[in-house]
Parts: C-alpha cells; sequence; structure tokens
C-alpha cells in the first residue's frame, strides 16, 4: 500500500504530470473546478450545474450522445478515406476490398451503424427538448439552431449513402433525388416551371434545374459521386462543426441546461 | 388459430387501419395517461409486445423484414421512442400531480442545489460513451455493413426505397404529388419546427416534464412525431414491397402483386359523377370547385376556428402569430385528410392539372 501510494505522488508530483494536469487530484470541490476548467474539452460545462438538469431521466444524454456519434463517425470516416476513391471505377472496389482484406475490419461497419444511431439521437434529443419545453425563452435561437443541425443530419447520412456504390445506394438516391425534379418553378417536372420560358425556349429543363444542381447530370453519376464525397467529407461535416459549437456556446449563455424558474 | 391471428395482424397493419388505431391509441394514451403510464399497465404491454415480436420471428417473412441489418435501426427507432414517451410522460403525470397539489414540479424541488459537474456529470458522460462505444463495436463485429451488387443505372430494383429516415415522405408520394410530398412538406416541416418557440407563447411548462400545463403543443407535436412521421418509417420500411404496396408483415413480398388502382378526381366526382355530364373543356372551370375547396380550407377555416375552439389562441398570440399557427396547423391536418379522404372515398387528387404538373 504505501508503495502504490509513494508510486501516485512520485507519478503526480513530477514535472511532466504537472506540466499537463496543472491540479491535484479532483477530490476537492477546488480540484473538481480546476479539472474543469484547465480542459479544453471538458470546460465546455459549467463548473456546476442544475441538478436537475444533469439527471439522466430529464436528458436522456441524448445531445451528448449525438456529439459522441458525431465524433465517432468523423474519426471512423477520417479512417475510411484512406482507402476508398470516389470513382466509378473504384469506388465499389475499395468498399468491397475493406470487407475482404481486413481480417476483422470493422470501420465501414462502425461507421454505418454509427451513422443510423446519430439520425436516431437527434430526433430522440429534439423530442426530449420538446417534451420539456426547452425550446421557450430564452433558448428559442438554440432551438432553430437545432433544427438546422437536423437537417444538416440528414443531409450527411443521405450524402453517404451513396458512397459504396451498390445498387442499394444508386436507386436509393435516384428515388430521393427524384423529389428535386418537382420543386415548384426550380424542377423540370414542378408546377410553374413550364411558364417560365424565353420565347418558345424553356428555361428550366432537365439540364438545368434543382435535380441537375444537386446531382450534377440528368441521373446519378459519377459526377454525383464527386459531390456527394466532397459534401460528405468535407463541406457539411464543417458546418454541422460549426453549428455545434455555436449551440453548445448558447446552452451555456442561456443560462445552462434547461430547469424550472 | 396461428392463422386467424396472422390474419388479424395483417388486417390491422394495413395503412388506414394501423394509422388511424394508433392516433386513437395515442388520444386515449392522453386522455387516461394517471392511470395508463403505471408500470401495472405499462410492463405487460412492453412485454406483450416483446412476446408479441419474438412469436412473430418465428415466421420467415418477418424475421427477414426486421433483421435485415439496415432495418435493425427502425427497429431499435420503436424501442427507443416507445421507452422514452413513456418516461417523460410518467414524469409529466408526476409533477401534473405534485403541481395540482401546490407543490412545485420535481426539478424544481432539486433546486436550487446546484453540484459540481467533476464528478456528477462527466461520469454520467464518461458512462454513456462507454456503453455507446461497446455497443457499437459489438454490433458491428457480429454484423457486417451489407454491399449490394455494383451499381447499375439501367436495372432499377424494385421496390425502390429512399434512406429510411426519408421513408415517412416517400409514404406521402401515396397521397400526394412529389413537389408537395418531396418539396413543399419538407420545407414547411423545416419552417414549423423553427417557428415553433415563437407560436407556442405559453410561458408554463419550461424546464421540466407535464402534459397539464401544455395539452394542446404535446398533443399536436406527438401526432406530428409519433404517428406522421415515426409511424409512417415504419410502414414505409416494413410493410410496403414491391410496386410500393402494402405487404402485411408475414407476407411475402411478391412482385406480382396486383391492386386495382381505382383512385378518382375531385372533378370527376362532381361533374361525370354526381352531375352526370363531360368534364368541362376550360381548365379553371373543371377544377374550379377543388380550387374553392382549398381556399376554403386555407382561408375561411382560420377565421372560424378563432371564432370558436381556437378563441383563446387569437387573443394571446395576436393576429399574426395566430395566423402563421393556424396556416402550419392545417397543413399538417392536410395528410390526414387526404389520406382518410382515399380510403373512403379513393379521392385522387382534389385539384387536378397534370398539364401544368399542378396536382393537389
Ligand atoms: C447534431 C445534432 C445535435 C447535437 C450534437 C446537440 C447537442 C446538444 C447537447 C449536448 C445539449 C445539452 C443538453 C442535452 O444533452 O440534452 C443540447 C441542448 C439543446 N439542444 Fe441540441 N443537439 C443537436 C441537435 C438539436 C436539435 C435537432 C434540436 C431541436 C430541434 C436541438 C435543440 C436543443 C436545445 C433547445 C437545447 C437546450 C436544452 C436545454 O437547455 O434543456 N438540438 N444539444
Amino acid at each position: 500500500m504505501a508503495l502504490t501510494d509513494k508510486l501516485v505522488s512520485t507519478v503526480t508530483e513530477s514535472q511532466v504530470w504537472k506540466s499537463i494536469f496543472r491540479h491535484g487530484m479532483p477530490d476537492t470541490p477546488r480540484n473538481q473546478a480546476l479539472a474543469v476548467l484547465s480542459n479544453v474539452f471538458l470546460h465546455l460545462h459549467p463548473i456546476k450545474a442544475r441538478k436537475s438538469g444533469i439527471k439522466l431521466q430529464y436528458t436522456w444524454c441524448m445531445g451528448g450522445i449525438s456529439f459522441f456519434l458525431f465524433l465517432e463517425l468523423a474519426v471512423t470516416g477520417i479512417l475510411l478515406m484512406f482507402y476508398y476513391r470516389p470513382t466509378a471505377e473504384y469506388a465499389y472496389m475499395d468498399i468491397e476490398a475493406l470487407g475482404d482484406h481486413v481480417p476483422i475490419g470493422i470501420m465501414r461497419e462502425l461507421h454505418r451503424w454509427g451513422a443510423h444511431l446519430m439520425v436516431l439521437a437527434v430526433w430522440l434529443h429534439m423530442f426530449r427538448v420538446f417534451l420539456t419545453g426547452s425550446y421557450k425563452p430564452p433558448r428559442e435561437f438554440n432551438w432553430a439552431v437545432g433544427v438546422i443541425l437536423l437537417t444538416l443530419t440528414l443531409l450527411l447520412s443521405f450524402t453517404g449513402y451513396l458512397l459504396p456504390w451498390d445498387q442499394l445506394a444508386i436507386w436509393a438516391i435516384t428515388v430521393g433525388s427524384n423529389m428535386a425534379r418537382a420543386t415548384p418553378f426550380l424542377g423540370h417536372e414542378g408546377p410553374g416551371a413550364s411558364l417560365l420560358m424565353l420565347g418558345d425556349i424553356p428555361l428550366v429543363h432537365a439540364g438545368d434545374d434543382a435535380r441537375f444542381g444537386l446531382i450534377a447530370g440528368r441521373a446519378v453519376g459519377e459526377a454525383a459521386l464527386l459531390r456527394f464525397y466532397v459534401l460528405h467529407c468535407i463541406a457539411i461535416p464543417f458546418v454541422v462543426m460549426i453549428l455545434i459549437s455555436i449551440h453548445f456556446w448558447r446552452v451555456r449563455k442561456d443560462g445552462g441546461i434547461s430547469g424550472p424558474l | 388459430m396461428v392463422e386467424a391471428a396472422k390474419a388479424i395482424v395483417t388486417f390491422l397493419t394495413q395503412p388506414e387501419w394501423l394509422i388511424t388505431l394508433s392516433g386513437i391509441a395515442m388520444a386515449l394514451f392522453f386522455w387516461k395517461r394517471d392511470q395508463l403510464v403505471h408500470p401495472r399497465v405499462m410492463l405487460p404491454v412492453a412485454l406483450a409486445s416483446t412476446l408479441f415480436f419474438v412469436l412473430s420471428c418465428l415466421n420467415d417473412n418477418f424475421r427477414a423484414i426486421v433483421t435485415k441489418p439496415d432495418n435493425i435501426p427502425i427497429v431499435l427507432l420503436l424501442v427507443f421512442v416507445g421507452f422514452l414517451f413513456w418516461l417523460a410522460m410518467y414524469q409529466a403525470v408526476e409533477n401534473d400531480k405534485r403541481i395540482a397539489n401546490g407543490l412545485p414540479p420535481q426539478e424544481a424541488a432539486d433546486e436550487p442545489a446546484k453540484v459540481t459537474v467533476w464528478p456528477n456529470l462527466v461520469y454520467t458522460e464518461m458512462i454513456c460513451i462507454i456503453l455507446m462505444t461497446v455497443g457499437l463495436v459489438i454490433w458491428s463485429v457480429f454484423i457486417k455493413a451489407p454491399l449490394e451488387e455494383p451499381a447499375d443505372p439501367s436495372d432499377s430494383p424494385n421496390p425502390s426505397k429512399a434512406p429510411w429516415y426519408f421513408l415517412g415522405l416517400q409514404e406521402m408520394l401515396v397521397y400526394f404529388d412529389p413537389w408537395l410530398a418531396g418539396v413543399v412538406f419538407p420545407g414547411l416541416i423545416i419552417v414549423g419546427l423553427v417557428a415553433i418557440p415563437f407560436i407556442d407563447r405559453n410561458p408554463k411548462g419550461s424546464g421540466y416534464y407535464t402534459f397539464a400545463e401544455r395539452k394542446f403543443a404535446i398533443s399536436v407535436f406527438c401526432f406530428g412525431f409519433l404517428v406522421l412521421w415515426v409511424l409512417m418509417v415504419m410502414l414505409g420500411t416494413f410493410l410496403r414491397g414491391p410496386n410500393w404496396n402494402f405487404f402485411g408483415p408475414y407476407e411475402h413480398w411478391d412482385v406480382h402483386k396486383l391492386v386495382p388502382l381505382t383512385n378518382v378526381n375531385l372533378s370527376e366526382y362532381i361533374y361525370v359523377k354526381w352531375m352526370g355530364q363531360q368534364l368541362p373543356e376550360s381548365i379553371l372551370v373543371r377544377e374550379g370547385p377543388g380550387f374553392v375547396l382549398i381556399g376554403l380550407y386555407f382561408l375561411a377555416l382560420p377565421p372560424l376556428m378563432a371564432k370558436t375552439f381556437f378563441k383563446n389562441f387569437l387573443r394571446d398570440l395576436g393576429f399574426i402569430r395566430y395566423n402563421l399557427m393556424a396556416f402550419l396547423f392545417l397543413f399538417m391536418l392536410f395528410l390526414p385528410i387526404k389520406m382518410v379522404l382515399r380510403w373512403t372515398m379513393n379521392l385522387k387528387y382534389i385539384v387536378a392539372i397534370p398539364e401544368w404538373f399542378f396536382n393537389i
């Protein structure tokens, strides 16, 4: 016992340890505060919080789980990017190889099941925020940020759906993106589009309408694959990251997790 | 015996019955919540559902569809939504009892105590992270991510389904054209969600579970989320097969299943069936009645509602907020109304102008 104590104190009093952790064991209120304050990740939290607000039965930890899944997807996604080329020639082969060549490789699985779960978690988080009335003033703005995050989460999942480049992928994206054809005025099969004429020339047609803009062609093809790849790996995660920062910042600024006044 | 049970389940899961009965069940649950949220009632319900699920898995068709790797999250969705909805309602009922007795809600009884985030919150998060990681790894080790045949633009599978979280929208395509189901409705869902804090001006029920203080808001949201969204996702995933036909949970997905299409437009009802004449040449005359109906629905109903059962809303919300609320509310109800019209009188379109891609 004395030996372990000595070992612990040697380590925790060494210069290396102290250069990383600037406080002693978090067993006193002061050190607990420092543990949160002096850690860049933990300091997203306040030092103290409402007892009711941090109960599991109140928040279901769903916002936290959404965030965890986002990070998990970022990590596994980056690993997948090492092995995946977004071209019609290689995409399918690369995905297939991930399954065939890597013993017990589960990166693709972790990414896919995590993505399904994230959609689920975000829906449930919204449901909880609604049921506790946590969108009421002063949290209206954060609710709106949340709605955009929800939309982007679905778009992230939607753009990722195409990447395996199998039958499921292109036909699901075909069905999904066909809707854009019917956008009022902006889709060539949408109401009002036939009104937009320049003399005899239709301004909105299959070669320039909303669907064309989405999938970069008249059908889901290689251009769509590249477009979805960039959206999925760079553009949307970038925006989501910014919005999550705003979301968390606002949770703090709006008075922490909601509670009765 | 088994066959009879299956026939009953198949009957009850037909879209018209499934949606109607779920709506009724939800209303009943809210109405009799004080008794129904009790574990004494809910535990048997949960056990019975589990038993039903397990027994159903003995059927090959049922098992094939619920254990399809990409469908597992949707089974989870059902479990989580069910459990968490109960958990929320249970706390709401407890709080409502406290409030009725002049006590503050449970959440306030914990106040003003503030606790240190380390370890009280940080540990909870830590445990969540560990459980999630372990769960994901186990799931990933045992269930491989599926990969179908390479993409082939000339060979479209039947059924072609959108990703599962959009199947509610795809289900709407049964009742509405793509410009509504695929563009206007999703747009209005997003706008409507953002608008919620600005049209729900009820200051009560902020930061604690309650039902009694927010009956209207919670009922409407739950109807939208649980019935019109989650249930439709289930329906689209489990019960829609080739050609988007309905297939009971134990039914084989037969590509050749024939379902007669006998849907009739409102204009045909009015001019051909009731007045016994030909459809008018002019589009506007032909679709006039439809336009009038839609116009009445969106323009005449809000003031009418304000005079009757929404009187307090107009007073509390003011003119602009009230009308925004009424519009979004009516738009949401438009879906179940169109469904009922389809089921009861095979109505296809209220306004049908295929020439302009304008069908409602
Ligand atoms: C990527 C998606 C999202 C992430 C990572 C996220 C994360 C979080 C976290 C960690 C919290 C702290 C409390 C908790 O865990 O419940 C929170 C609170 C909140 N979230 Fe989200 N959220 C997301 C999406 C949404 C959505 C879709 C909505 C609503 C439409 C929303 C609205 C809110 C609001 C209003 C709060 C404050 C709740 C309170 O104070 O009780 N968020 N969010």
